[in-house]
């Protein structure tokens, strides 16, 4: 009857198990030791592109992007307060180690180690997350016990025909796939932070599901912990054949350190003829402290191309995390009768800022589409959402609902709605619903009166008022989202 | 037999309020209210509208706003005043709510584990498993005739006047307190559900380790659940005190009759 019965341990050993897979793999090759050139340029693409041992067609297909990026500016409409990015003083190929990385867990900051705690992650995990020096190989050794898990594991993918594998290793070894859909989704020339991700992006992951397969297992990019350099420029590519079906898990509760300010990620879905794909996203990057300084500006661009009669794509995402957010996954539903779904959290405390929201496409004759959008804001934070349903002149019998609930923690916070409604095709029924609340004293005391401390209640309440998105969620994201809620809100009520 | 309870003393003393003054948004509401109730007692709170009995309620459940200006509130060997709200709930206090509040997305049975498990763990005690959680949960709404399935119901949400109030019996059945303040728990209740909420409250909570403080305009639900003592409350202090035969008075004269 709960419905949040954990199942974490089950999944935490595969995550484990998968780990060592990789490492296997040497996905965690050691390349720290060697520093691309500072800057952008010609020469930092091409460093890239020859490290990783590249075709020809991918450096050439990298360089156009850079010079197309070289003639766009900086997109300003956001609902952002962004100071400028200086891409001159970044490193894109490995950056050198920064003289304070923690040495044992001992050094990390308490407050993280909290968080950790709180959310119940084992210590070997902790330092890898928290990037100790070394700690990945610890962690590899902690969990070498359950190696037999990882092999049933890959065999188990390996049999079902899917391709799970770093976008480098599928450029090399699945050209013609890659070559096929990369940017298709997506186009380089598409925004600002799109085509500098494809001009520099370090590593990323292929994801191809053949024909009439259901992914025997949720795929996740935890278990890939490990790309230490990859997270700022990651790119994901994942196909849907016809009939296919895939889960596919992003990011991961904890925080994580990261050096980078600036994250540019690009996420392409094609789901072909009954293909399904559901993509979920937990974001916990570092939003920088109390005071607004530091944490991370995330610009993902994330587009899925419903392209098959039938198709079906589901974007779920929490957003918790980082100073400044500005993402809006999206649908092209071009195939007949495809549904596309779009269901998010976004928390923001502090000095948080978030626009985010998604962009339903429909090109398809009857295609369909739902979004759920709960924005949550305290502090002096603020959180917009921004979505866009449009319809195509020929698109017969198209169905989009939107609900955008806001919900605010105090009285120096904002929350905004921006609905941008496009519709060239008469027949088209849209529905949009928003409404705004506060957490009622009421409410708090009565949960407070009833057992729950504070904290406890001000978590409960809003996890009730986010219950339809995390209700989406795969059940082991589910709890650690739950909890990552009330962590995220902690110290905002009273 | 004597009834002036408030200057005896007794080793069972569960509750003692001793002279206690609050505030309302700066307005004064309690004032210099005592009261003491032993464990094994059932007592009334009567009064006129507007006369301070939720707030008396509010104020010894601590909630925010309700600002104790004098006096003390002894629980249980506790200064119950220095407690936190949460703490006054795993201590043993149950406020059932005159106004049951909704919260949305949020199922009763969610909201009462956590709740029941943040108290045990306060006290010290092991978290209940879902399972036993819900045998507990099937049982006592069974006890208070409660369609199991309204536990599904997100808390409060879309339930009716009368729903509400036997959820909140259902509530202080899986809490199980020691000391109950039920404010104008009849109120809203059919004439049946008022005879199932009476004798639920008998059974949860008529026990010599226990103790009940219902506030109540009528006499209706006295006639289930008989009250030991009934006190009259009227411009912030308890102004009569008396046995069971004084709220039938109090219907019969009115306040001001009862109170001149
Ligand atoms: N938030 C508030 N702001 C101002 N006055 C308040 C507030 N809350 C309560 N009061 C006032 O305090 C007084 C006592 O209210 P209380 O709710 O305790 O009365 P009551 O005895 O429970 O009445 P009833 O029988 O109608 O339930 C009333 O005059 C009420 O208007
Ligand atoms: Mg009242």
């Amino acid at each position: 009857m709960n419905e949040f019965e954990p199942v974490v341990k089950d999944q935490a050993a595969r995550d484990a198990a998968a780990r060592v897979a990789d490492y296997e793999h040497g996905w965690s090759s050691d390349i720290e030791q060697e520093y691309g050139p500072k800057g952008l340029s010609e020469d930092t693409v091409r460093y890239i592109s020859a490290k990783k041992d590249e075709p020809e067609w991918m450096l050439e297909w990298r360089l156009k992007a850079y010079r197309h990026w070289l003639t766009m500016p900086m997109p300003d409409w956001a609902k952002l307060n962004i100071p400028p990015i200086d891409y001159q003083a970044a490193y894109y190929w490995a950056a050198p180690k920064t003289k304070d990385g923690p040495k044992s867990l001992d050094e990390v900051d308490p407050e993280i180690l909290r968080i950790y705690e709180k959310l119940g992650i084992p210590l070997a995990e902790q330092a890898v997350l928290a990037g100790v020096e070394g700690a990945r190989k610890i962690a590899v050794d902690a969990v070498f016990d359950s190696v037999s898990v990882a092999t049933t594991f890959r065999k188990e993918l390996e049999s079902a025909g899917v391709i799970f594998r770093s976008i480098s290793e599928a450029i090399r070894e699945y050209p013609d796939m890659v070559r096929r859909w990369l940017g298709r989704v997506v186009p380089m020339h598409d925004n600002y932070f799109s085509a500098l991700n494809c001009a520099v992006f370090s590593d990323g992951t292929f994801v191809y599901i053949p024909e009439g397969v259901r992914c025997p297992m949720e795929l996740s990019t935890y278990f890939r912990i490990n790309a230490e350099n990859t997270g700022q420029f990651e790119r994901t590519l994942i196909v849907a054949d016809k009939g296919a079906y895939v889960s596919y898990l992003e990011g991961c509760t904890a925080p994580q350190r990261d050096e980078n300010q600036l994250h540019a990620a690009v996420v392409e879905l094609v789901a072909l003829d009954d293909a399904e794909i559901k993509y979920s996203t937990v974001q916990n990057w570092y939003p920088g402290d109390a005071q607004g300084k530091g944490g991370i500006y995330n610009f993902v661009t994330k587009r899925a191309l419903c392209q098959g009669a039938r198709s079906k794509v589901s974007w779920t995402q929490v957003e918790t995390g980082s100073a400044v957010t500005w993402k809006y996954p999206s649908c092209v539903l071009n195939g007949e009768d495809s549904v596309g779904e779009f269901y998010s959290v976004a928390v923001t405390n502090n000095h948080q800022q978030a626009d985010t929201g998604t962009k339903m496409i429909h090109n398809g004759k009857g295609s369909r589409s739902t979004i759920v959008s709960k924005g949550i804001s305290a502090g002096q934070s603020n959180n917009t959402y921004r979505g866009l349903v449009r319809v195509a002149a020929n698109a017969e019998g198209v169905r989009n609902h939107t609900q955008c609930d806001s919900l605010l923690l105090g009285a120096t916070c904002g929350a905004h709605t921006v609905p941008y409604i496009e519709v060239k095709n008469p027949s088209a029924i849209i529905e949009h619903e928003a409404t705004t609340s506060k957490i009622s004293d009421d409410q708090l005391f009565y949960a407070m009166q009833r057992g729950l401390a504070q904290e406890d209640a001000v978590a409960l309440i809003v996890n009730g008022f986010a219950r339809e998105v995390l209700q989406q969620l795969p059940m082991e994201f589910a709890v650690e989202a739950q909890k990552l809620l009330g962590i995220s809100l902690e110290g905002s009520v009273g | 037999m004597p009834v002036n309870h408030t200057t005896l003393e007794s080793e069972t003393s569960m509750l003692t309020i001793h002279d206690l003054s609050a505030t309302v948004a700066n307005k004064a509401i309690l004032k210099g209210l005592s009261l003491r109730i032993n464990a094994g007692e059932i007592h009334a709170i009567m009064g006129p509208n507007g006369a301070g009995k939720s707030t008396l309620g509010y104020t010894l459940g601590g909630r925010p706003g309700y600002e104790v200006t004098g006096g003390s509130v002894d629980f249980d060997g506790q200064d119950l005043l220095s407690l936190a709200p949460h703490e006054r709930a795993a201590a043993g206090l149950f406020l059932g709510f005159q106004y049951p509040v909704e919260i949305p997305g949020v199922s009763m049975v969610q909201f009462l584990r956590e709740s029941l498990n943040a108290q045990r763990k306060a006290r010290g005690e092991d978290p209940l498993s879902g399972g036993a959680f819900l045998k507990l949960a099937r049982e006592q709404a069974a006890l208070l005739k409660l369609d199991p399935e309204m536990l599904k119901r997100p808390v409060n949400v879309g339930f009716s006047g009368g729903e509400k109030k036997r959820a909140e019996m259902v509530q202080m059945g899986i809490l199980d307190p020691k000391l109950a303040i039920l404010d104008e728990t009849d109120s809203g209740l059919d004439i049946d559900a008022l005879k199932v909420c009476g004798e639920g409250i008998n059974a949860i909570m008529r026990r010599p380790d226990k103790a009940v403080l219902l506030i109540t305009h009528y006499q209706r639900l006295l006639d289930y659940v008989k009250p030991d003592f009934v006190h009259v409350l009227a411009g912030g202090r308890i102004v009569r005190s008396g046995g069971a035969d004084l709220a039938l008075e109090l219907e019969e004269q009115g306040y001001e009759g009862a109170v001149a």
